[in-house]
């Protein structure tokens, strides 16, 4: 390296410093500069894409990591102590053994430290060594470096199934298209395929990428963290800006999919790449126990305060009393004597180090320890894992665990919490008719019956004749059915974990047409409505088509397999394996689907038997979609058949799903292009304009395409419906039929019947845009795209701009299911005393369908619905309301009868009663409520709602929710959990836990979170009775030496003490002990309860265990000391059995509070108890002269070789312990706890176990949560202004409905069938 | 059923880790080990404390207890023991003079004798104890006040004794052997016992001095600096404590093997007590023969070397002498304990046989109480 003036150094470094700070960088390519030294890069001084996680480094770690340790209260304490015992006044003990403690928890802490920095570090090289390929001028091509070697300004190229090395701007594709897909799961775990396609304008035309032809100047933002955003825009040479955005970029972390290659510009890298920006550490929340805990710690110090206080008294009045100059008081080196008082004063520090074992800082360490053993089995818990997406628990906050066990609120969010999140298509309605696709309605209930009773369903031929095999015989039709369920199982059981099949299911993929429409559409001309609403269907989306023979495969995040690996030779090579498995299984499918399909071969490169079980139905697709197509050749339909829809949202995918059902099938999507196959055979490919992307101001997003045979611009258009609604023009159907059907309220009614059913709701709209329009808007347009300040605002204004005088072409209802057992844990959550709120952005029709569903409401409930549009009357309602409910409670005849009180409230109410003058109201009504269902809020109504709730009423809260949208309320709640599921990873990020199914939290809460909650609440308990009653051994001796502060137990063997002997079995019992098994806790919620509240660590248990400590040592000093009094024993004789007896005591004092020995308790308790004779007998055996003036030599030997020393460590153990003993017993016989019962039924065989549970629940009034089908009307109306739901009539019609239905599909079967 | 296997195989495949968080790759399914360890499913022991189940424990209890209270109580109360305080407070007492005017300066020493009468005969061997009250042996900086090195024999912590020893560190110059405060106030009263005959002849009844040290103490703890030979030359370049007459290798001049260091009655001191007032042993009494008692009834006389001065700060001595049984002195205390304990857990036992009959029948059968 050649010498540099350090001015210039410091000038460059200052230029790196602005550079770095600048709004906007100027990225240019490093090309023409490779092979230069350093100082000559034009992007030097941006970070490289190396990147470091670590904490420390090799030479600074230990004063880093102690300065880090050094802002802990606790440390400084005992550091405190420490230096104390260094002033020889006051010293207690040599001062180098006081520093033992400290120094033990500082190198325990430590090495934790290390090793995890040290994992970090390891993670870091593996990363950083990664290989990819950066393009070099000397070579000529791309060459292979490694991550950490990419620098801003390189060329990166990137192959199919390869992991993106920093954040690159798309500038080449080997698609011709410039598109380039790519997988963002591990970033925000989304996994459908996202489209990006290279900057416009740039070196499209070469058929070869040339990256040293590029000479443009890359303008980008400042790095930021938000993944859903980028701003750039490249300059020219001839100075033309050409903007990109977040569409051009590709992340670091993503992966590329299909798109055999792709070069992109490093804009970002290392450290500035917004994956790692987003890359937040874990959270430190405080626990509810644990600030209860640091209260104790405050009596406790207030106990050591007092009694050092009292020992600092005694000695100077034991001072006073003391006639003359005695023998055994020794003056200071010149011979003087301190004055009583003063001796006092020096007496209360040398006690506040005797006693400092009262303030319990290992607790801390002991309480961090327990939580990792906690998290260690949540997170190992196996039925927390959910196979589908292969993720089991994460525990993000890791000392909040016992949190789980107090939830007295849950806040859950709808969409993707408590349903799928995945969307069947279910109904539509078009120009004002509605189409309610019965039969697809029984197919789902069909396929749903076959989810939950699979085994019956599998041994039966199917009951109704949904699925419509008209060309093969009766028998082969049964036999496919038979094929089908029986797939179906086997893919439950072993296909599950497939998770980079985003909508793999038939459920969601398939859709039976309906009847009528398809006539309608069969009818239909050319510019028919019928049309354009599939067509919009089809067309309106942001859905990526994939081929199902690409089918995606995951690639290794750091084996560079994904490149050499070709995916088509796996696909080959499982082909035979699959079509052995049909030659050998199911032969007569096979032949089946080979007769159908030429082209089947390719078909079964479907990786499982899923894929295989997916074509078969398809095939029903495919039939259905020929039942009037004009001709299509089997071939031809086929290959349309293999396409597979990755959406974004969900909604999308089953939308374009439900087209393809009617024949609109959405064949490709390029970035300027999109092609649909038309039901008559003929593919249409519309030219794409441009897209309004969805954003959740608008509810909206439209697309512009123009009609390849009109020429006409045509923006279709699909939304909330209340955001449409208000931008409707002239009804389209006026121009069309004449008759004047108010297209507009008839479809509002619709929608409203689809909300009641719980069907989302989207509207679909059409509008032609003339050329001048067009040319107008295009302009601005493409301005506002250009813009680089404010442009989502000037974005979504053209948008705006151009979504007026929509012409409402129907409505689809879309019905997002149930998750599996919701209804169940939400149960299951209300009979433990849990109050569920469900916050839902959704209207409030939908939201009161989906809380019956989930049984959150329950249909005698009594459902007050508030609503209003002003404060005065919100208020009113408010105080109306509440004084109905507070009579009704309040009326004694009601006291059995009391129905439970529900209340759904909306969002713009929500805003008025949380206003502070009726935020008590409010709260006090909720508090009366059973459920809440709070509608159409937005996030941030929802953390308002749940910091009101936490606030107000002081519970512990927890917040569920998947999307974005809950981040705010996961942040605000106690607890944050995060469901992992369609949405992508915001909200698990943001999440104290995440999970992958609501299901899952039953058992999070109602196990784990009880188990953690009384572990952890006994183990500090546990750990105050223990130090309180080793510790006050040492007190009550004090008024036997004058208060002199002498220790009659070797300082060694004191902190052995509480190091070794007596420090695992408490951790042990905070990680494994368990009260009741998980399957009592499951079977009875109400056992939940007691961990509520205050729960089992209160202010009482406290202090009746604080009081145990005192009389446990009480006995452990005076029955010893009542056995020596006036003998020979020596001060370290005497000291022996003490700490052999409190050793007993303390450990027994445990075995008593272990409500489960397993052969791990055995190991420790007794391992504990050998530990301390092992030590102390080897100490007391090599210790001559080494620690004075303990002189512990053959103290404990000569101690077990007197029968004394056994006959006193019996007596006061049993002595000790018998109170606490009998109080147990007696507590347990004459009252016993819940969980003590519970307990009892823990040991009974399993049948009577749950004979017993089925009459403990009836017992206590869990009838009414019981399925109760009959259902009662509804409960005394209110004289008030609120609205009841109730959904009585529901089950009913819904049956009638059926019955209708079923005739309906016998007669569209003997219509339709064979002959079509 | 190869599908399916596949499909396994394809989960355990590499999976991506999230990248961003920098966090080690999972090259396989996260799918839990299905243990009985990890699934909290161990084989466990599950004990409910009610009055059925731990009935048996406390009449087991019970049933030990009393018996070996009774046999403790039995044997403690065979304990002879006879306990004289001499300290000499009140007027009428042998040691008043002697205990008035004494002080730690005085050179000469003060006698005097004091008239005791067993009433009945101590058979086996007979321990004889010194016992101060008030004597706060186990004082912090008292206990503190010493240098083990220096009596374990080592010789520079004999030329230079610990810091810890001060104020008795040195003495003019010299370094204090045996350096420290307890070793400073070494209890120097000197007590022989005679029998006096019925015709009032005094027989001096002979008390052995060795064998009242622990043999650790004596054999392994403290050595004579440069072994036991002429230890007036080991001792040449020390001072005696400022208390003290005699300097540290004239305490026994009679025997090497007690003298110095090892001096057994210094060791016995440098015990410190556990509690104010103790007792340390002094002499020994052996037993002669089977047929005689060591210390017949009858009259006594106690003859004091009155050294150690106690009434300055309110202390007491006194000469004890006790037989001794397995459980050493006597001390009726844990006997009557055992006893009261057992009782209780008889008690306790019976107590809970009625809660049992009462209320534990219920939780046997399947209803449950609220």
């Amino acid at each position: 390296m050649k010498w540099r003036n350090p001015v210039d150094l410091v000038r460059d470094a200052l230029r790196g410093q602005r550079a770095r700070d600048k709004d906007l960088r100027n990225l240019v390519s490093n090309l023409p500069y490779e092979g230069l030294e350093k100082s000559k890069q034009p992007n030097r001084h941006f970070p490289g894409n190396a990147i470091k996680t670590t904490k420390y480094t090799l030479l600074l770690f230990i004063p880093v990591n102690l300065f880090e340790q050094f802002h802990r209260m606790a440390n400084l304490y005992f550091v405190g102590l420490a230096i104390l015992n260094f002033v020889p006044v006051v010293n207690a003990f040599q001062p180098e053994v006081a520093l033992i403690p400290i120094c033990a928890i500082l190198s325990l802490t430590a090495l934790k430290d290390a090793w995890e920095d040290f994992r970090r570090y390891q993670s870091d090289r593996k990363l950083n060594n990664t290989p990819c390929l950066i393009y070099s001028r000397k070579e000529v091509g791309f060459i292979e470096r490694c991550w950490k070697d990419v620098r801003v300004g390189d060329f990166v190229k990137v192959v199919c199934n390869e992991i993106v090395p920093a954040d690159l701007l798309l500038l080449y594709t080997a698609d011709p298209d410039g598109v380039c897909l790519i997988e963002t799961a591990n970033l925000d775990g989304e996994s459908n395929l996202k489209q990006r396609r290279v900057v416009p304008g740039l070196c499209i035309s070469d058929p070869r990428f040339e990256p040293e032809s590029f000479n443009g100047i890359v303008v980008c933002e400042k790095p930021n963290n938000n993944l859903n955003h980028f701003k750039c825009y490249v300059e020219r040479p001839d100075e033309e800006k050409v903007g990109a955005g977040l569409e051009s970029l590709l992340l670091r972390g993503c992966t590329v999919r299909n798109t055999d290659h792709a070069v992109g510009f490093v804009v970002y890298a290392g450290h500035e790449t917004k994956s790692m920006l987003n890359n937040g550490g874990p959270r430190y929340k405080r626990s509810r126990l644990e600030r209860r805990l640091n209260v104790d710690v405050i009596f406790c110090v207030i106990l050591l305060f007092a009694m050092c206080i009292v020992a600092a008294v005694g000695h100077c009045l034991w001072l006073q009393a003391v006639p003359g100059v005695p023998p055994y008081l020794v003056p200071d080196s010149a011979g003087r004597l301190d004055s009583p008082a003063l001796s006092g004063f020096y007496m209360f520090f040398t006690m506040i180090i005797l006693l400092q074992v009262l303030i319990p800082i290992s607790l801390y360490v002991s309480i961090e320890l327990v939580k990792i053993g906690q998290i260690f089995f949540i997170t190992n818990d196996i039925d927390l894992y959910d196979e589908g997406t292969d993720s089991g628990m994460q525990c993000k906050a890791l000392n909040i665990t016992e949190d789980l066990g107090q939830v007295q609120y849950i806040f859950s969010d709808k969409t993707g919490t408590l349903t799928e999140n995945k969307m069947v298509f279910r109904r539509c309605s078009i120009m004002g008719v509605e189409y309610p696709h019965k039969e697809n309605a029984i197919r789902l209930n069909v396929l749903e019956e076959a989810e939950s009773e699979e085994e019956i369903i599998f041994n039966q031929p199917p009951r109704t004749g949904w699925s419509m095999d008209f060309e093969n015989s009766e028998p082969e039709g049964r036999h496919h059915h038979h094929h089908h369920h029986g797939s179906r199982r086997k893919s439950k059981v072993s296909g599950q974990g497939q998770k980079d099949v985003a909508f793999s299911s038939p459920l969601e993929t398939d859709v039976i047409p309906d009847r009528k429409l398809l006539q309608q559409i069969s009818r239909s001309q050319e510019k028919d409505p019928y049309l354009d609403f599939f067509l919009a269907l089809a067309i309106c989306n942001t859905v990526v088509v994939s081929m199902a023979t690409a089918r995606r495969r995951r690639a290794s995040w750091f084996s560079p397999s994904g490149r050499t690996n070709n995916p088509l030779e796996t696909v080959s090579t499982l082909v035979k394996k699959v079509g052995s498995l049909f030659t050998s299984g199911q032969k007569p499918i096979h032949q089946h689907l080979t007769v159908s399909k030429s082209d089947m071969v390719i078909e079964e490169d479907d990786l499982s038997s899923e894929g295989i079980r997916e074509k078969t139905e398809d095939l029903d697709g495919l039939e259905t979609c020929s039942l009037h197509a004009a001709s299509p050749s089997h071939k031809e339909s086929a290959a349309s058949d293999n396409l597979r829809y990755e959406a974004e949202s969900p909604d999308e995918a089953a939308l374009v799903y439900a087209a393809k059902a009617y024949g609109f099938t959405l064949l490709a999507r390029t970035p300027d292009s999109v092609t649909v196959r038309l039901p008559s055979g003929k593919d249409l490919v519309f030219e794409l304009v441009d897209t309004l992307a969805f954003d959740s101001n608008r509810k909206r997003m439209s697309v512009l395409v123009r009609h390849p045979i009109t020429r006409e611009y045509v923006l279709y258009t699909k939304g909330a419906d209340y955001a449409i609604m208000e931008l409707l023009g002239t009804p389209y159907a006026e121009h069309f039929s004449g008759s004047e059907k108010n297209i507009a309220s008839d479809t509002q009614h619709h929608l409203d019947c689809y909300a009641k059913e719980g069907l989302r709701t989207l509207c679909i709209t059409k509008k032609v845009v003339s050329d001048k329009e067009y040319m107008s808007w295009s302009l601005q347009r493409q301005r506002a795209l250009a813009a680089i300040e404010q442009r989502e605002e000037l974005v979504m204004e053209t948008a705006v701009q151009l979504e007026t005088n929509l012409s409402l072409l129907g409505a689809t209802g879309v019905e997002d299911r149930l998750q599996e057992n919701v209804p169940d844990t939400i149960i299951a959550l209300r009979e433990a005393g849990i109050q569920v709120w469900v916050l839902t952005g959704d209207k409030p029709e939908t939201a009161v369908n989906i809380g019956y569903a989930c049984r959150l409401l329950e249909e005698e409930d009594l459902v007050i619905n508030m609503s209003c549009k002003n404060k005065a009357v919100c208020t009113s309602i408010l105080d109306c309301t509440l004084e109905e409910v507070r009579r009704y409670d309040e009326n004694p005849q009601n006291v059995d009868t009391t129905p439970n009180i529900s209340l759904v409230i909306d969002g713009r109410t929500l805003v008025m009663a949380l206003s502070p003058d009726l935020e008590n109201r409010f709260v006090d009504l909720t508090k009366r409520c059973r459920s809440v269902l709070c509608c159409r809020v937005t996030p941030l109504q929802k953390s308002k709602v749940v910091k009101v709730v936490r606030e107000k009423l002081k519970v512990m809260t927890l917040a569920v929710g998947d999307g974005a949208n809950d981040v705010n309320m996961i942040q605000a709640a106690d607890i944050g959990i995060g469901i992992s599921g369609q949405e992508g990873m915001q909200a698990v990020m943001a999440s104290d836990f995440a999970i992958s199914r609501f299901k899952h939290l039953k058992k999070l809460l109602l196990v784990h979170g009880h188990w953690c909650y009384t572990r952890l609440a006994n183990m500090i308990i546990y750990f105050f009775y223990k130090n309180v009653a080793y510790v006050n051994l040492l007190f009550w001796y004090q008024f036997f030496c004058g208060f002199s502060g002498t220790a009659m137990i070797d300082y060694w063997l004191m902190i052995f003490f509480n190091l070794f002997f007596t420090s695992v079995p408490p951790i042990m019992y905070g990680i494994m002990d368990k009260d009741v098994s998980a399957e009592i806790l499951l079977g009875l919620p109400e056992l939940y309860r007691t961990g509520q509240g205050t729960g089992e660590y209160n202010f009482f248990t406290f202090w009746i265990s604080i009081l145990d400590a005192f009389y446990q040592s009480l006995v452990c000093f005076f029955i010893p000391y009542l056995v020596y009094v006036d003998s020979d024993v020596g001060l370290f004789t005497f000291g022996t059995p003490l700490n052999t007896v409190s050793l007993f005591t303390i450990l027994l004092h445990l075995s008593i509070e272990i409500k489960s020995w397993t052969v791990v308790h055995w190991i420790i308790q007794v391992g504990s108890v050998a530990l301390y004779f092992i030590v102390t007998l080897a100490y007391s055996a090599i210790c001559i002269t080494c620690n004075p003036p303990s002189n512990p030599y053959w103290i404990l030997q000569s101690q077990m070789a007197d029968p004394m020393f056994y006959l006193i460590c019996i007596i006061t153990t049993v002595v000790a312990l018998l109170p606490r003993y009998m109080f147990h017993v007696i507590k347990n016989s004459i009252a016993p706890s819940p969980l003590i019962q519970a307990k009892l039924l823990d040991r009974l065989d399993p049948s009577a176990r749950e004979r017993c549970i089925r009459e403990w629940r009836s017992f206590r009034g869990g009838v009414h949560l019981e399925d109760s089908r009959s259902s009662t009307p509804p409960s005394p109306a209110l004289e008030i202004p609120v609205e009841m739901y109730t959904k009585s009539t529901g089950a009913a019609e819904l049956m009638e409905d059926e019955f209708v239905l079923n005739v309906i599909t016998d007669n569209y079967l003997r219509h339709n069938g064979p002959g079509t | 059923m190869m599908a399916s296997s596949y499909n396994a195989k394809e989960e355990d495949g590499p999976h991506s880790g999230t990248p961003g968080l920098g966090g080690a790759a999972v090259t396989k399914s996260k799918k839990p080990d299905n243990t009985a360890f990890k699934q909290q499913r161990l084989v466990a022991w599950q004990p409910i404390l009610t009055a059925g189940t731990v009935l048996p424990a406390f009449f087991v209890i019970g049933i030990f207890f009393i018996p070996i209270g009774i046999a403790l109580f039995v044997t403690s109360n065979n304990i002879k023991e006879f306990e004289i305080d001499y300290t000499g407070v009140d007027a009428d007492s042998p040691c008043y003079s002697c205990a008035k005017d004494f002080s730690w300066n005085s050179t000469t020493s003060c006698t005097c004798s004091v008239d005791f009468k067993l009433e009945q005969p101590f058979e086996s061997n007979v321990f004889m104890y010194y016992g101060l009250s008030n004597f706060y042996q186990n004082h912090r900086r008292y206990v503190k006040s010493r240098d083990d090195s220096q009596l374990y024999g080592d010789l520079s912590a004999l030329t230079n004794p610990s810091k810890e020893c001060e104020p008795y560190r040195t003495s003019n110059g010299l370094p204090i052997a045996p350096c420290g405060a307890i070793a400073n106030s070494l209890f120097n009263d000197t007590l022989e016992l005679y029998y006096v005959d019925s015709n009032g002849t005094r027989k001096e009844i002979p008390l052995v001095k060795k064998g009242i040290a622990w043999w650790t103490d004596k054999h392994v703890k403290f050595r004579n600096p440069g072994g036991n030979d002429n230890l007036t030359v080991s001792f040449e370049g020390n001072s005696k404590p400022v208390n003290w007459r005699k300097a540290v290798y004239e305490l026994d001049p009679t025997d090497s093997e007690n003298n110095g260091f090892i001096n057994e009655d210094f060791i016995v001191w440098m015990r410190t007590a556990a509690l104010p007032t103790f007792r340390k042993l002094y002499r020994i009494i052996q037993k002669k023969s089977s047929n005689t008692a060591t210390l017949p009834s009858g009259n006594y006389v106690l003859e004091i070397t009155y050294n150690y001065p106690v009434l300055s700060f309110d202390g007491r001595k006194r000469m004890i002498l006790s037989t001794i049984s397995w459980m050493g002195g006597k001390n009726p205390f844990l006997g009557i304990a055992y006893l009261t304990v057992g009782s209780i857990c008889f008690f306790l036992g019976v107590v809970l046989l009625i809660i049992h009959h009462k209320y534990d029948t219920r939780n046997t059968s399947a209803d449950i109480p609220s």
